[in-house]
């Protein structure tokens, strides 16, 4: 490889494999045990062998709390897999879980190197046994129980959950926009008809509007369908160097481009516009290092920890006008699966588990291969769209048939 | 000050946030300012944002704000003494963008708006660590719902 510094470096790199664990909502599985799962099964769809495996990458590494936010480091799949790596990483602060995909690109692109393992592991459904929700960050410590660091600001609020603060972005949107709760109501809508089709789906029951209203408030507008349903299960991608992966069992999905920008404050109450987040920013920088556009997207794959996110995602993305995606996804038809921009194919994490972040590049692959199966998108789409987190956090990547 | 505070997790009182989290036994609510181009800084951080000065004095300011954002929160995530409670972000009245997330009282949980008009309160708290007083809002006298 050359270098050149206004190479777009990630389009060096090819996704040729993918796996998932088993998905529940309380497998009682050693979370470590998930993670090889996922591991193994996406180096075997890449055509690989462990010897092949020099890199992994993972978010958001070894952590305690919250309990089953993390199942497994990059430390547990290369000593559990005798790997010799030439590049590893972990870590949480970086642009939303999809960050460390985006990171094991820029170590392929640099020729650190050859085919790195990207996964993700959580347990929250066993952690959590019956009572809790998903998103609940750590109460707090010492003997007295106070809290220091960020959630100072908020857990003498009881504002505990991410289910509130991104409410907060929802209410200014509505505010501002006119955006409605029956327009939220179809991104759950959406999802549920989607997770029908799959078959590791948490959620599979039909939904309609009276059940989306039915459901008990949580923080409004959020109903409890709004937000994603903890599970356990763990998801891996292949991060292949193109010129090392002629001859895989599968043909290469080409990353495009990737954004990772946050052009704001590193907060979750301090952005200066609550009607955006930096998915904006991440969306921005994506486009400006590619000559596709949003008019190029057949399926797009969007977070949906609450359902605000995928609409915030839409309109950062450009798949709608800012402003907009409450009328644009008003009757439910234009993200179906047969409509203008099929969204969330696979059910999202508000029907088919909070994979956090993972499951929607999964699901892009799954949908760019061709190997949808009952939820298959007509036609087999040729760009697809995956990005994961919201606030402060936030990634995105552009994939394609192409090349 | 409010009365029956209820149950609150209380933040870990440091040489870095002891103005802001006991300027309520004064009935003032404090921010940490730059005093050379007079930036409100929050939350505290040891320079200046904008001139990267060290001279960084917590001040007391008006109190007033306006909920720029709301959720009336019906889950009990925690011991809580009443549902549903709201939590908003309130601008404060010195500079914009400058917020806290905190909760709203004595009015009713329908009732809150985008650009409701509010001032500072204070729920006084003590245990083994010792006291402090947690900003609320409520509507500005007269300006209830």
């Amino acid at each position: 490889m050359t270098t050149d510094v206004n190479e777009i470096i990630e389009q060096r790199c090819v996704i040729t494999g993918i796996g998932q664990s088993a998905v529940g909502r309380r497998l009682g599985v050693d979370p470590v045990e998930l993670s090889l799962d996922s591991v193994l099964l996406a180096i075997e769809d890449a055509g690989l062998t462990t010897k092949d495996i020099d890199g992994v990458s993972t978010y958001p590494g070894p952590m305690e709390n919250p309990p089953g936010f993390s199942g497994a480091g990059a430390y547990d799949i290369i000593e559990a897999l005798r790997l010799n790596v030439g590049w590893y990483d972990s870590g949480l602060e970086t642009s939303g879980q999809l960050g460390s995909v985006i990171k094991a690109c820029l170590a392929v692109g640099a020729g650190l190197a050859n085919h790195v393992v990207c996964f993700r592991s959580v347990w929250e459904g066993s952690a959590q046994g019956t009572g809790g929700r998903a998103s609940v960050t750590a109460g707090g410590s010492g003997a007295s129980g106070r809290v220091g660091g960020f959630l100072q600001w908020t857990l003498p609020y009881r504002a505990p959950s991410a289910a509130i603060w991104i409410a907060l972005y929802a209410r200014a949107h509505m505010e501002k926009y006119g955006t409605t709760e029956a327009q939220l109501a179809q991104i759950a809508i959406n999802a549920r008809r989607n997770a029908a089709l799959n078959p590791k789906a948490i959620y599979t029951d039909p939904m309609t509007l009276d059940d989306y209203f039915n459901a008990r408030m949580i923080s409004s507008p959020f109903r409890l369908f709004d937000c994603d349903a903890p599970c356990d299960g763990s998801t891996a991608v292949i991060v292949s160097r193109a010129d090392r992966a002629k001859d895989m069992r599968k043909p290469g999905i080409q990353v495009e481009a990737v954004g990772s920008a946050m052009h704001d404050r590193p907060s979750w109450d301090q952005l200066y516009d609550l009607t955006a987040m930096c998915n904006r920013d991440a969306s921005k920088q994506m486009w400006s290092r590619t000559d596709l556009t949003p008019s190029d997207v057949q399926v797009a794959e969007l977070y949906d920890g609450f359902s605000f996110l995928t609409m915030s995602w839409m309109e950062a993305l450009g798949l709608c006008p800012v402003g907009e995606c409450g009328p644009f996804i008003e009757d439910g038809t234009a993200i179906a699966r047969d409509g203008v921009i099929p969204v969330n194919t696979h059910g999202g994490q508000l029907s088919s588990g909070r994979l956090h972040g993972y499951g929607f590049i999964h699901e892009a692959c799954v949908q760019l291969w061709g190997e949808g199966g009952a939820r298959q998108v007509p036609g087999t789409p040729q760009v697809a769209i995956a990005a994961a987190g919201g606030g402060n956090t936030c990634g995105t990547f552009l994939l394609s048939n192409y090349r | 000050m409010a009365d029956s505070p209820g149950f609150r997790l209380l933040p870990r009182v440091t040489s870095t946030n002891e103005f802001f989290w006991t300027g309520g036994l004064h009935n003032e609510l404090r921010f940490l300012r730059c005093q050379d181009d007079h930036y409100i800084i929050h939350p505290p951080q040891p320079i200046c944002p904008i001139c990267h000065g060290k001279n960084l004095a917590p001040e007391t300011l008006s109190g007033r704000g306006t909920v720029v954002s709301y959720t009336v929160n019906h889950q009990a995530w925690m011991p809580s003494p009443e549902l549903p409670y709201v939590v908003a972000l309130v601008e404060i009245e010195e500079q914009e963008g400058v917020r806290l997330m905190t909760n709203i009282q004595g009015i009713p949980p329908e009732d809150v708006r985008i650009g409701l008009e509010v001032e500072v309160a204070f729920e006084h708290h003590t245990d083994a660590e010792g006291d402090v007083w947690i900003p609320i809002f409520q509507p500005r006298s007269g300006k209830g719902a």
